[in-house]
Order: C-alpha cells, then sequence, then structure tokens
C-alpha cells in the first residue's frame, strides 16, 4: 500500500530501503498510526527520514503522494466505505433512512469526499459542506446530516497531515539551499571534520606494560601525548563587486573560521575577482603577500579553499599582472596564477555562492576546470569537505610560464 | 510487551508534540534506538528523563565527551590499578573480573529490568564513535575479551541518542534509528510550556515575556538565539524580581539570562534601544 510512496521518496532523494519499508510495515501492523492519515504521516516520518534535511522533501513527497485520488488506497476512505457497506445491512433503520441510504451513490460520495477533504484547509465544525464535527454536511461526525458519511472518531482532523505537510516548515533545513545564518554553525563545525580524525590517546597500555617487564616488574607507566589537530588551510576569499550580495554571508563565513581553533594554522587572504599575483591581508585590499611568496612559505599539504563567484567578464581572465597585482605586459595572466595555485596544493576546493545551473558557458566553467568546483550549501560544503580530505587532486592544466 | 500497554504520551512537565509521541511510540514498539536531534534548549535531554518517568523505567545517562570511546560505554579494563595491585600486593590480582567495570552501555544491557539508556550529545565524541556502537546496539550483546564473558540483554533498554548536529552521523547508524527532529515550539505550545514550568504566572508578564522572546528569536543578527530554556530562566528572574511589565522599547530587564554573547547583547540595545527596528 505504501510502496510506491516509498519510490516517490527516492525519488526526491530521501535515501529509503528495504530497512525502512520493512520498519515501516512493522509499525503499522502493531496499529501505531491509529489507522489514520495523521498517524501515519507522524509514523512515517519517523521512520522514513533519518536527517532533518530530508524532511521538506518527506513533506512534499507526502503531499504529492496522499493529496491525489490516491488517497482512495488509504485506510481512511477504506474505513469509510466499509462503514457504509455495514449501514446499508443494518436491520434497524426505519424504511425512510434506508431509501435514503440506497439513494446514495457510494462511488459518488467517495468522490465528493475527496474533493471537499482536498478544499478544506482547516479544522471545522458546526457547519453545513465541510468535512468536521457537528455539522449538517453529509460528511463528518457527530452531525445532522442523515445523508452521508461519519467521519471516525479522529476523523475530523484528517486534514492535518495534508496540512502539515503542506506548510513546509523544514524548508530551511534543506541541504541544497545556500546558506543561512543557522545552517553556516552547523557547516563550520563541519569543518571541524578536517582536523579531528582519532581520539586522543591517554596512557600507552602496552608501552607500559613492556617497561614494566623490562624494569623487573616495578612499575613504569607509560604515556603518549594525544594526537593534536594537524590540518592547516589557507583560505583564498573573493571581495569582488560581483560578490557584493554575498558580503554578509561571506563576513560571517570568515569571522567563523577565524575563530575556529581547530586548524593548526589558517592563513585567510583577500582578492579581487580573480587573482592577479597578490594576496591581501585584509577585505579593503591592503598589505598581504604575493602568490610566488605564499608557495614557499606554505607546503603542498595545505588545503586551499577558495570562496568566490569566479563570475567575470572573460577578458578579465587574461588580464597580464606582475606579481604585485598591477598590470604589467610581463606579467602573468589571472588564469595562470590561479592554475599556479592549483598545482602547488595537493587539495583544494572552490566554492562558488552562484548556484549551480549557471555555472556552464561562463567564466565559471572555466575556472571550475582547474579547481574542483562546489556550491556554497551544505550539500556542497560536505562534498568539498570530503574532497578535501581525500587523496591527492590530480588538477589544473599544467601552468604556462 | 504490548505495543498499546506502554504507549508514550508524554508527561506534565514535559509536553510534546503529536509526532514526537509517534517517533517514541515506533521506537519502543520496534525496539529501536531513537535518534532526537534539534536546536539546543528544545528539551532533547528531557525527552529521555520524562520516558523513563512515564514507564517507570530506570535512567541510565551517558553523557558523551570529545574523548568518549564506544569501548568506554561498555566496559573498562583497569590496568593501572591492576598493576599498581600486583605490585603492592593488595587483593587478588589473578581475578581479572575484578578490574572490570562496567559502562553505562554495559550496565543498560546487563540490567536485569528493561532501563531507558540516554546516550547524549552522540555527536560530541569521534567520528568513529557511532558506527563502533552499531553491533552492541543492534544486538544489545556484547563480550568481556578479558574474561570471555558475554554479556546479553534479558530486556532491550529503551535506548535515547541526542545529536547537536556537531558532526554528521554515518548512515549505517541513521538506517537503525527512528529519527525525530524537534521544532522549536509555536506560541501556543510555547505559552503551555511556560505555564508547566512557571504555574500561576501573572498572564501579563507571561505574554510580554514572549512577545519579546519571538522578537529577540526574529531579529536576524543574532549570533545565538535565546532557546526555551533560557526563555524559562528568564522568567525565573523576573518573577524573583517581582517585574510587573516592561516594553521591548525600553531597557529590557536582565538580558543577560536570554542572550549570552556580548555582541548579542550590544546589537540588541542598538536596534531596539534607540527605537529603530531593523528586521529583516
Amino acid at each position: 500500500m505504501f510502496l510506491p510512496f516509498l519510490y516517490e521518496l527516492r525519488q526526491r532523494g530521501v535515501p529509503v530501503g528495504t530497512q525502512e519499508a520493512l520498519a515501516l510495515a512493522g509499525a503499522l501492523r502493531s496499529g501505531l498510526h491509529d489507522s489514520s492519515l495523521d498517524g501515519f504521516y507522524h509514523v512515517a516520518r519517523a521512520l522514513l527520514v533519518h536527517s532533518e534535511t530530508h524532511l521538506d522533501a518527506f513533506d512534499q513527497a507526502f503531499l504529492a503522494h496522499f493529496k491525489g485520488v490516491e488517497s482512495a488506497g488509504l485506510e481512511l476512505t477504506r474505513e469509510l466505505m466499509d462503514w457504509l457497506r455495514d449501514a446499508r445491512e443494518r436491520r434497524d433503520l426505519t424504511p425512510e433512512e434506508q431509501e435514503l441510504l440506497n439513494s446514495l451513490d457510494e462511488e459518488a460520495l467517495q468522490k465528493l469526499f475527496e474533493e471537499r477533504l482536498r478544499e478544506q484547509r482547516e479544522r471545522h465544525d458546526r457547519g453545513e459542506r465541510w468535512i468536521g464535527t457537528a455539522g449538517r454536511s453529509p460528511f463528518g461526525n457527530a452531525g445532522h446530516g442523515q445523508q452521508g458519511m461519519r467521519v471516525g472518531g479522529t476523523g475530523g482532523r484528517q486534514g492535518t497531515a495534508i496540512l502539515q505537510a503542506g506548510e513546509r516548515k523544514y524548508q530551511g533545513y534543506r541541504d541544497d539551499v545556500v546558506l543561512d545564518t543557522r545552517q553556516l554553525e552547523v557547516a563550520l563545525r563541519k569543518l571541524r571534520a578536517f582536523a579531528r580524525e582519532g581520539a586522543p590517546d591517554e596512557l600507552d597500555v602496552d608501552e607500559s606494560i613492556n617497561a614494566t617487564a623490562k624494569n623487573a616488574g616495578e612499575l613504569e607507566v607509560v604515556t603518549r601525548p594525544p594526537r593534536r589537530p594537524n590540518t592547516r588551510v589557507v583560505l583564498l576569499m573573493d571581495v569582488g563587486g560581483s560578490m557584493d550580495p554575498y558580503a554578509a554571508l561571506m563576513s560571517r563565513l570568515f569571522s567563523a573560521a577565524s575563530r575556529a581553533t581547530h586548524f593548526k594554522e589558517l592563513r585567510t587572504y583577500y582578492f579581487h575577482n580573480c587573482v592577479y599575483g597578490k594576496l591581501y591581508a585584509t577585505p579593503q585590499l591592503t598589505g598581504g603577500t604575493t602568490v610566488p611568496d605564499l608557495i614557499g612559505q606554505v607546503g603542498k599539504h595545505h588545503k586551499l579553499v577558495i570562496v568566490g563567484d569566479a563570475y567575470m567578464a572573460p577578458y578579465e581572465l587574461s588580464i597580464r599582472a606582475n606579481a604585485q597585482g598591477h598590470y604589467s605586459p610581463e606579467g602573468l595572466e589571472g588564469l595562470v596564477w590561479l592554475m599556479q595555485l592549483a598545482q602547488h596544493f595537493e587539495r583544494s576546493a572552490w566554492l562558488n555562492p552562484e548556484p549551480p545551473r549557471i555555472w556552464p558557458g561562463s567564466t565559471i566553467a572555466t575556472i571550475g576546470r582547474v579547481f574542483s568546483m562546489f556550491p556554497l550549501t551544505l550539500e556542497g560544503l560536505g562534498e568539498a569537505v570530503s574532497h578535501l580530505t581525500k587523496g591527492r587532486t590530480p588538477r589544473g592544466i599544467s601552468a604556462r610560464r | 510487551m504490548t505495543p498499546t500497554s506502554s504507549r508514550f504520551r508524554g508527561t506534565e512537565k514535559y509536553l510534546s508534540s503529536e509526532g514526537l509521541q509517534a517517533a517514541v511510540n515506533c521506537a519502543l514498539t520496534l525496539q529501536r534506538p531513537l535518534l532526537v536531534k534539534g536546536e539546543p534548549g528544545t528539551g532533547k535531554t528531557l525527552l529521555a528523563e520524562a520516558i523513563s518517568e512515564s514507564l517507570g523505567l530506570r535512567l541510565i545517562p551517558w553523557h558523551v565527551k570529545s574523548t568518549t570511546r564506544a569501548q568506554d560505554g561498555l566496559y573498562v579494563y583497569d590496568t593501572v590499578q591492576r598493576l599498581y595491585d600486583s605490585r603492592f600486593g593488595d587483593g587478588d590480582v589473578k581475578d581479572i573480573r575484578r578490574y572490570i567495570r562496567l559502562g553505562p552501555l554495559g550496565e543498560a544491557v546487563s540490567s536485569r529490568e528493561r532501563v531507558v539508556l540516554l546516550i547524549d550529545e552522540v555527536d560530541k565524541a569521534d567520528l568513529e564513535f557511532p558506527n563502533d556502537l552499531l553491533h552492541e546496539l543492534d544486538r544489545m550483546r556484547f563480550r568481556i575479551l578479558e574474561t570471555n564473558e558475554e554479556v546479553v540483554a534479558t530486556h532491550r533498554p529503551v535506548v535515547i541518542i541526542t545529536s547537536n548536529n556537531e558532526k554528521e552521523l554515518p548512515d549505517a547508524f541513521l538506517r537503525r534509528c527512528v529519527f525525530h527532529f524537534i521544532d522549536f515550539p509555536d506560541t501556543d505550545l510555547m505559552r503551555r510550556i511556560v505555564g508547566v514550568h512557571h504555574p500561576g504566572l501573572d498572564e501579563e508578564l507571561a505574554e510580554q515575556a514572549l512577545k519579546v522572546f519571538y522578537e529577540l528569536r526574529a531579529f536576524t543578527r543574532l549570533r545565538k538565539r535565546p532557546t526555551t530554556s533560557e526563555l524559562i530562566d528568564w522568567i525565573a528572574v523576573l518573577k524573583a524580581n517581582g517585574l510587573q511589565s516592561f516594553k521591548l522599547e525600553e531597557n529590557l530587564p536582565f538580558l543577560g539570562a536570554l542572550l549570552k554573547k556580548e555582541q548579542d547583547l550590544m546589537a540588541v540595545s542598538e536596534a531596539f534601544g534607540r527605537g529603530r527596528r531593523t528586521r529583516a
């Protein structure tokens, strides 16, 4: 009954498998959902979703799947139809009542019910039309409508699961949306995955036993130092004009990154639009170092993270500049400076706040061939982190000198 | 265990939403661990206490730290003590069992009655920590290597796991859990929560406090937004000082209970103090 729903979920990127299906079946068999769509929504959400980033996709799938006529397959309607059939067989009704019941077209009634259910947007009591309690509508609970169906005990609120799903209140937690304040905190914690690999060690038991044995049974306690974070990061950040819309996001990212204590070393530099030899120490483009100096100072094991939109006029990639960042016909083109960086560092990643759909066909695609590029979203950042922690990345076209 | 007899419906002190109840009941019926996530201060840890209270089961808390290893939860073999004892000749060194100390998970598994095990802030520990627990949580049994004894649970403990999202949890681990994300309570629920914690609170004061609280939460420049537990603390401070009413535009009393960062305090006084409302 709910299998198509699982496939709907898979289509929307919620990873559900056999284990989830079995768990859900078990829960439904134990009656955890109280035979209601509402209960089903909560139970299914608890069992099928494993991360708040999938809650929105779940809500959408639920909406798409259960809003349509397919809801006929649900317990809800079956329960109603059973009731209706039962009622026809009852002998204790007056002839008029019997006639009324027979005058009802089962299918038409069911259709009408579903239509109303879809139209109805809120809980409803004491009315003439909507599904609810104490009303004259053909559908409802404790009502006066003789010609119609009663919606079982908890029925008055059947609409709520759909409504709840319709609110889409987990939209903010989707992992493919560009980072906002809350997610930034989480994302930065993810950066910590760089540094913490393996728990810090305490007493070295083996060595202690060894040493004690060598010491003729005289106790000799050996300890070893805990492992320290060994990640060195070079962070380059675009403060070009086209980055202005992301200025607030960037400043948060950087203040948070500089506060982070889990890197052994963090160097932060700024550039404007594209790297032209010079890297600046401040967003106001003062001070700083040059690309040749940086390459000389830091080893290839540093992880290079560049944040920028990589979006510019194509000619800006080929402006020649010297190491001081000044225009010079003998200097290197912007793209070549980038290639030098990409070649020097074993692991590098470019985070781009622009949505991936505008990447192809612009300078973003060009730079994307030099650096592995990731969207600046929770998902993208996660990919970038795993990319950075993996092995060396043979990237970048050989730099021309 | 019959599924209907031990259903969780929240307690007097702990108000829970339908979704949360459904998740807890799923975990109880299917005997799977319940993974609870949510903003800090939404009552993730309290949930375990509420469950143990409403089901009348003993609670074994395991507060995970960054140095915690999965092995610590099962048992610790106190080699140093044994070495010392062998050196100074105290007690029976040959009996290894004397030097095996059960951890919280070990205690929960070996317990004769059903217990509630709270694994608090599982994400604080090392990345591999949840993976190391997979088998033990699945089977509820483990082997003490030093004595070659196997500990098997007679009653599967109810396992509640909380996470603050500091680290991604591995998929294999997530697959075995029932998941619930605690929403931030809306105004109505919050009013009830405040009512539960501060019965007989002056209504006007409660309304004002709630208004200020949600205004502050909507204020986007805050680095750390105030949470439920901070609101409850704040109201307690207000009550203790006999305050009756105040306005958001004026200087807010005891703001330190709500805002914990200097920058936030400054941002708020700047934005609200001068009557400028810069809300995005």
